[in-house]
C-alpha cells in the first residue's frame, strides 16, 4: 500500500521500514536515508529496478539483500530500458488477467547520477519519450563514488575528483554540471522535481507524487557522499541543507509544465558556506569561490525568470 | 511496534544449495548482519532532554534509531507518547543524529573495549 495521503510534517511519514537495516552503505552516507524514505512511500506495490551504483553494490551483497520489494539488478545502462520492459510486461498480465487489473503495481527504477546523466542516458530517454508508467529516482552525488570518485558529468563546477585532480595547470573539474532537470522537461514528461535529504517532508511529498502520478516522472535528489565529498560523516544533512540555503540547489516541482518553488528562500547566503564545508572544494581560492558565485546568480536569476516570482532572494551573508 | 518480519539466510553449503540463477529468495535478510564494528562513537540518548521532534528517526541512514509507543513522563511533569531508542546493532555511528538534535540532547560517547 503506497502513501496515499499528502506528507505536511515528520509525522505523516510511516513507521514501518521497508528498507532493512545492516547494509553496507558509509557512515552517514545521505543515499541511505533517501532510500528508507523511498521505500516507506512507495510500500509493497512496487517493482524495484536499479541500476549499479552506490546502493545497488551496497544493499545486495550476495545471498543477503535489503529490499524487501521484487528488485532487479542491472547493468549501468539499462535501468531505464529494463523498466519500461517490466513495465510493459505487467500491462500484458494484466490484460491477460495473470494479476488483479484493479491493483495498481508500479515500477521504480533507481540510478545514480552515472546511471542516468552518463552511461544510462540513452535509455532514461527513450522510456521518457515512450511514456512508460515508471517512476524514475536519481540519487545524485555528484561522481562515481562506487568505483572511487572519479568525475562524472553531474560533478560540479571546480570539484575535486580523482580523475580532475588538482595540481599546477589543473584546478579540479572545469566543465559545469549537467542539466537533468532539462534534459527531463525536454520530454514533455508529466512530473519533474527536485528533492534535497535534508528536507524530508518536501523529499517524500515529492517521491508520493511522482509515484501517484500516472506516466514517467522523474525525481532528482542531492545525495551527500561523505567519502566522495570530504565531508565528515555527521555534515551530511548540514551540507544537503546549506546547498538549498546558498542556491546551489533550487527545490523544484514541474507539474505538467508548470514550475513552481516548493522551498522559497528569501535570503540566500554565500556559496563559500557550502563549499568550505568540503574537501573537495578545499584547493579553492577567494576568485574562484566568486566566479562560482556569479555561476549560481546566473542559475538563481534563470529559476527566478521561469517561476515568474522572486523565489530564491537575493545574497544575504 | 508493527515490526516488519526480515527473513533469514539458512547456510549454503556448496553451489547446489544456492538457488537457480543466483537469485535471492530472502528478503530484507541484511538484517542479520550486525553493524557495530564499524562504530567509534555511539549515540546516547537523554530521554530528560529529548522533546521528540522525531528528526533523529527522519535523518539516520540506518534506521538504527527505534521510535516506540512507550509512555515517558519526565522529571518535570510532561508525558510523552513516543520513546526513541538506539538500536546497537545497526548503528554505524555517524553522528548525524546529534548534530541535528536541536535540543543537544544526544551525546556521542567513544567506544571503550
Amino acid at each position: 500500500m503506497a502513501l496515499t495521503r499528502p506528507v505536511r510534517t515528520v509525522w505523516d511519514i510511516p513507521r514501518e521500514e521497508r528498507f532493512a537495516p545492516g547494509h553496507a552503505m558509509c557512515q552517514g552516507c545521505g543515499a541511505a536515508i533517501i532510500m528508507r524514505h523511498l521505500m516507506k512511500v512507495v510500500g509493497k506495490d512496487a517493482i524495484i529496478v536499479m541500476a549499479t551504483g552506490c546502493v545497488e553494490v551496497t544493499t545486495t551483497l550476495f545471498p543477503r539483500t535489503s529490499w524487501l520489494n521484487p528488485w532487479l539488478h542491472l547493468a549501468f545502462e539499462n535501468a531505464g530500458a529494463a523498466a519500461s520492459g517490466v513495465e510493459a510486461a505487467l500491462k500484458v498480465l494484466r490484460r491477460k488477467g495473470v494479476i488483479d487489473g484493479s491493483r495498481r503495481v508500479k515500477v521504480v527504477a533507481i540510478a545514480g547520477d552515472g546511471g542516468s546523466f552518463d552511461i544510462g542516458l540513452q535509455s532514461l530517454s527513450g522510456m521518457l519519450e515512450r511514456g512508460h508508467d515508471v517512476m524514475f529516482v536519481v540519487y545524485d552525488n555528484e561522481a562515481y563514488m562506487n568505483t572511487g570518485i572519479q568525475r562524472s558529468s553531474a560533478t560540479p563546477y571546480g570539484a575535486w575528483t580523482t580523475t580532475t585532480p588538482v595540481g599546477k595547470r589543473w584546478r579540479g573539474e572545469w566543465r559545469p554540471k549537467k542539466d537533468i532537470i532539462g534534459i527531463a522537461l525536454a520530454h514533455r514528461i508529466p512530473y519533474v522535481a527536485t528533492a534535497n535529504p535534508a528536507y524530508p517532508t518536501d523529499m517524500v511529498e515529492k517521491f508520493r507524487r511522482a509515484f501517484e502520478i500516472e506516466g514517467p516522472s522523474l525525481v532528482h535528489v542531492l545525495s551527500p557522499c561523505t567519502p566522495g565529498w570530504r565531508i565528515p560523516t555527521e555534515k551530511t544533512i548540514e551540507v544537503a541543507r546549506l546547498a538549498v540555503q546558498t542556491g546551489v540547489w533550487v527545490l523544484l516541482e514541474v507539474v505538467n509544465g508548470r514550475p513552481r518553488v516548493t522551498v522559497k528562500v528569501p535570503r540566500r547566503k554565500h556559496v563559500r558556506h557550502y563549499l568550505r564545508l568540503q574537501g573537495r572544494f578545499r584547493h579553492l581560492t577567494d576568485e574562484e569561490i566568486e566566479r562560482i558565485q556569479k555561476m549560481v546568480d546566473q542559475y538563481v536569476e534563470e529559476i527566478n525568470r521561469w517561476v515568474g516570482e522572486q523565489a530564491i532572494g537575493p545574497v544575504a551573508e | 511496534m508493527e515490526q516488519l518480519r526480515y527473513s533469514r539466510v539458512p547456510e549454503l553449503r556448496g553451489w547446489r544449495d544456492v538457488p537457480i540463477a543466483g537469485i535471492v529468495p530472502w528478503p530484507g535478510s541484511t538484517a542479520e548482519n550486525r553493524m557495530h564494528a564499524w562504530r567509534t562513537f555511539r549515540p546516547v540518548i537523554d530521554p530528560e532532554k529529548c522533546v521528540r521532534c522525531r528528526l533523529c528517526w527522519v535523518y539516520c541512514p540506518d534506521g538504527a534509531i527505534v521510535e516506540l509507543d512507550k509512555p515517558y513522563t519526565t522529571r518535570s511533569g510532561r508525558t510523552y507518547k513516543v520513546t526513541y531508542e538506539v538500536n546497537y546493532d545497526y548503528c554505524k555511528g555517524c553522528g548525524i543524529c546529534a548534530n541535528e538534535c536541536p535540543v543537544k540532547a544526544i551525546r556521542m560517547v567513544p567506544e571503550v573495549r
